[in-house]
C-alpha cells in the first residue's frame, strides 16, 4: 500500500496533479448551485416585496 | 415519419423544457462520470504496470491526456453553440456557448498545470515552448477573453452574442496558431517534446485513457446542465415558470 | 431618396478622420513617445552590451510597436461612439463594412505610419544591422496593418462596454501570436543571413485576407454591439 502512495518516487508529482483535477472540476462543479441558491432568494425576495405592495395599495396592479 | 425528432428537438430549445429535461439529465451524467472515472482510476492508478521508461510519473496521462482532449472539445461545442447562436438567435444556445467557457478553461488549466507537473521530473523543466504547450496556453487566453468580453457587458444576451462572435474568430484562429507555433518551434530549434514513444500503448494502459475520457466528457455534461439550468433561472426570472420553481424551493 | 457615391463618402469619411486626428496632434505622437521610452529602457535593463542589443532588437522593436499600437487602439472608435457619429454610421446608406475599413485605414495611417517612421530609429538605438532594416520596415508595414484589422473587430466587439483597456489587451493576444512570429520571424532569418521571404509570404497572404474579410467582421461586431 504504501508503495502506491510512493508512486516509484514521483510521488510528489503524481498527487498533486490529481489533487488540481478534482479540486478545481469539484469547485466548477459546485459553484453554479451556490449561484443558482442566491438568485432564487433574491427571487423569492423580490416577489415577497411584490405581494406586499400590492396588498397595500391593490388598485395599481403592475 | 420521423416527424417528432424536430418537433422533440423544437420543444427541448424552450427553455422550462430544457430546464426539466437538464435537471433529469444531470445526476444520471454525474452518477456515470464518477463510476467510470473510479474506474478509470482504478485501471490506470493500480492495475497498469509502471513504464519502462517513464516509471510510474506516467500515471499523470490518465488525467492530462483526457483534459487536454476536452479542452478542445468543448471550444468546438462552444463555437458551435456560438454559430447557432448568433445565426437563429436561439437563447438556450447563447447559454450553452457562455456556460461553456468556464468549463472549457477549467480543463486547459488543469491540462497546462498536470502537464507542468509532468514535465518537471521527465524533461527537468516546468515549462517548456513547445508548440503543444504553447498552444494550449493560447487557448486558455481564448477561453478568458471569452469569457471577459460576456461578463464586460451590462445586458447578458449583448454579452452572449458579442462574446460568441469573439468564440468564433477564435476557433479560425486556433488552427492559425498551431500552424504558426510549429513553424516557430522549427526555425528555433526548439525542444521537441515527445510524451510518448514511438511505440504503441499498450491495452492496460490504453482502457483506462478511454474510459476517463469517457468520464470527463459525461462530466462535461452534468456540470454545462447545472450551469445552464442556473442560467436560465436567472435570465426567465420574471416568468412563471421560475417563480413556480423558486416558491417550491422556500417550501422545502 | 439619393446619396453620395461611394468614392465620395469613403473620401469624406477619410478627410474627416484624419482632419480629426491632425486637431489633436498630440495624441498622435503618444504612441511614439511611449516606443521610444520602452525601447530606451531595454539597454539600462539588459546592459548595453553589442551583441545582446543586436540579437533581441529586432523582436524588441516589433513588440514595442505592438504595445504603441494597442495603446491606441482603445481610441478607434470611442469619441465616435460617445457623441453618436458611429450610429449615424451604421444607419447610413453606404456599406457598412467599407466605411469602417476607411475608419480603419485612417486609425492606421495616424498610428501605426508615425511608428514605422520611426522604427529605423529604435532598431538602430539597438544596433540592429543595417543591412536587416529593410525587412524590419516590410515586415513592420505588413504587421501593422493586420494588427489596426483585427484590432478593430475587437474594439467593434467591446463597443458596447464602458471598460476595455485591458480585456482588449487579453482578446488580442491570441489574435496576434501567429503575427508576431512570422513578423520576428522574418526580421530573425534576415540577421542570420537565412532567407526571409516565406514569413513575409504569409504575412502577405494574411494580410490580404484580413483586408477583405476583416471590414465585413468588423461590420457584424459592431452591430452586435450596438444593438441594443
Amino acid at each position: 500500500m504504501s508503495s502506491f502512495f510512493a508512486m516509484g518516487g514521483y510521488a510528489a508529482y503524481v498527487w498533486p496533479a490529481y489533487a488540481v483535477f478534482f479540486t478545481v472540476l469539484i469547485a466548477d462543479y459546485l459553484s453554479p448551485g451556490l449561484r443558482r441558491r442566491r438568485n432564487l432568494r433574491e427571487l423569492r425576495a423580490r416577489l415577497a416585496r411584490q405581494s406586499a405592495r400590492q396588498q397595500r395599495n391593490p388598485t395599481t396592479s403592475p | 415519419m420521423a416527424n417528432w425528432i424536430p418537433l422533440w428537438l423544437h420543444k427541448l430549445g424552450s427553455p422550462p423544457m430544457f430546464y426539466r429535461f437538464a435537471g433529469t439529465l444531470r445526476p444520471w451524467a454525474m452518477a456515470f462520470a464518477v463510476l467510470l472515472g473510479a474506474t478509470a482510476l482504478y485501471g490506470g492508478l493500480v492495475l497498469a504496470p509502471a513504464d519502462y521508461q517513464q516509471g510510474d510519473a506516467y500515471r499523470i496521462i490518465f488525467i492530462h491526456v483526457p483534459s487536454a482532449w476536452m479542452s478542445l472539445f468543448i471550444y468546438a461545442v462552444m463555437a458551435v453553440a456560438s454559430i447557432i447562436a448568433l445565426v437563429w438567435r436561439l437563447k438556450l444556445a447563447e447559454v450553452v456557448a457562455m456556460e461553456s467557457a468556464p468549463i472549457g478553461a477549467a480543463f486547459t488549466f488543469i491540462t497546462l498545470v498536470t502537464g507542468s507537473l509532468w514535465g518537471k521530473p521527465m524533461w527537468g523543466t516546468w515549462w517548456t515552448w513547445d508548440a503543444r504547450l504553447t498552444s494550449e496556453l493560447v487557448l486558455l487566453f481564448l477561453y478568458l477573453g471569452v469569457i471577459g468580453l460576456y461578463h464586460s457587458f451590462e445586458d447578458r444576451r449583448q454579452g452572449a452574442r458579442a462574446a460568441a462572435f469573439l468564440a468564433i474568430i477564435g476557433i479560425i484562429n486556433v488552427p492559425i496558431v498551431h500552424f504558426s507555433v510549429n513553424w516557430w518551434n522549427t526555425l528555433h530549434q526548439g525542444s521537441t517534446v515527445r510524451i510518448l514513444g514511438p511505440s504503441k500503448m499498450s491495452g492496460d494502459m490504453l482502457w483506462p485513457l478511454l474510459t476517463m475520457m469517457g468520464a470527463t466528457k459525461l462530466y462535461y455534461i452534468a456540470s454545462l446542465f447545472g450551469r445552464v439550468r442556473t442560467d436560465l433561472l436567472a435570465m426567465e426570472s420574471g416568468k412563471d415558470w421560475v417563480r413556480q420553481i423558486a416558491e417550491q424551493e422556500a417550501r422545502k | 431618396m439619393s446619396h453620395a457615391p461611394l468614392g465620395p463618402a469613403c473620401a469624406a469619411l477619410l478627410r474627416r478622420d484624419l482632419t480629426l486626428a491632425w486637431r489633436r496632434r498630440g495624441d498622435i505622437a503618444m504612441p511614439v513617445l511611449y516606443a521610444l521610452i520602452v525601447v530606451t529602457l531595454f539597454p539600462f535593463s539588459l546592459g548595453p552590451e553589442d551583441a545582446l542589443l543586436q540579437r533581441i532588437a529586432g523582436g524588441v522593436v516589433l513588440v514595442t510597436v505592438l504595445l504603441a499600437m494597442l495603446l491606441a487602439l482603445d481610441a478607434m472608435f470611442r469619441s465616435d461612439i460617445e457623441d453618436g457619429s458611429l450610429e449615424q454610421l451604421v444607419l447610413a446608406p453606404q456599406p457598412l463594412a467599407l466605411m469602417l475599413g476607411m475608419k480603419i485605414l485612417a486609425h492606421w495611417l495616424t498610428t501605426a505610419l508615425p511608428l514605422i517612421v520611426i522604427a529605423p530609429l529604435l532598431a538602430g538605438m539597438l544596433h540592429l544591422p543595417t543591412a536587416v532594416m529593410p525587412v524590419l520596415l516590410l515586415a513592420l508595414l505588413l504587421a501593422t496593418p493586420l494588427l489596426s484589422l483585427l484590432g478593430a473587430i475587437l474594439v467593434a466587439l467591446t463597443a458596447g462596454t464602458r471598460r476595455s483597456g485591458m480585456l482588449l489587451a487579453l482578446m488580442l493576444l491570441p489574435l496576434c501570436v501567429p503575427v508576431v512570429i512570422f513578423a520576428a520571424g522574418a526580421i530573425a532569418a534576415a540577421q542570420q543571413g537565412l532567407p526571409w521571404l516565406a514569413p513575409i509570404a504569409w504575412l502577405g497572404a494574411a494580410l490580404a485576407l484580413a483586408l477583405v474579410l476583416a471590414p465585413l467582421a468588423c461590420a457584424a461586431a459592431l452591430r452586435i454591439a450596438l444593438d441594443a
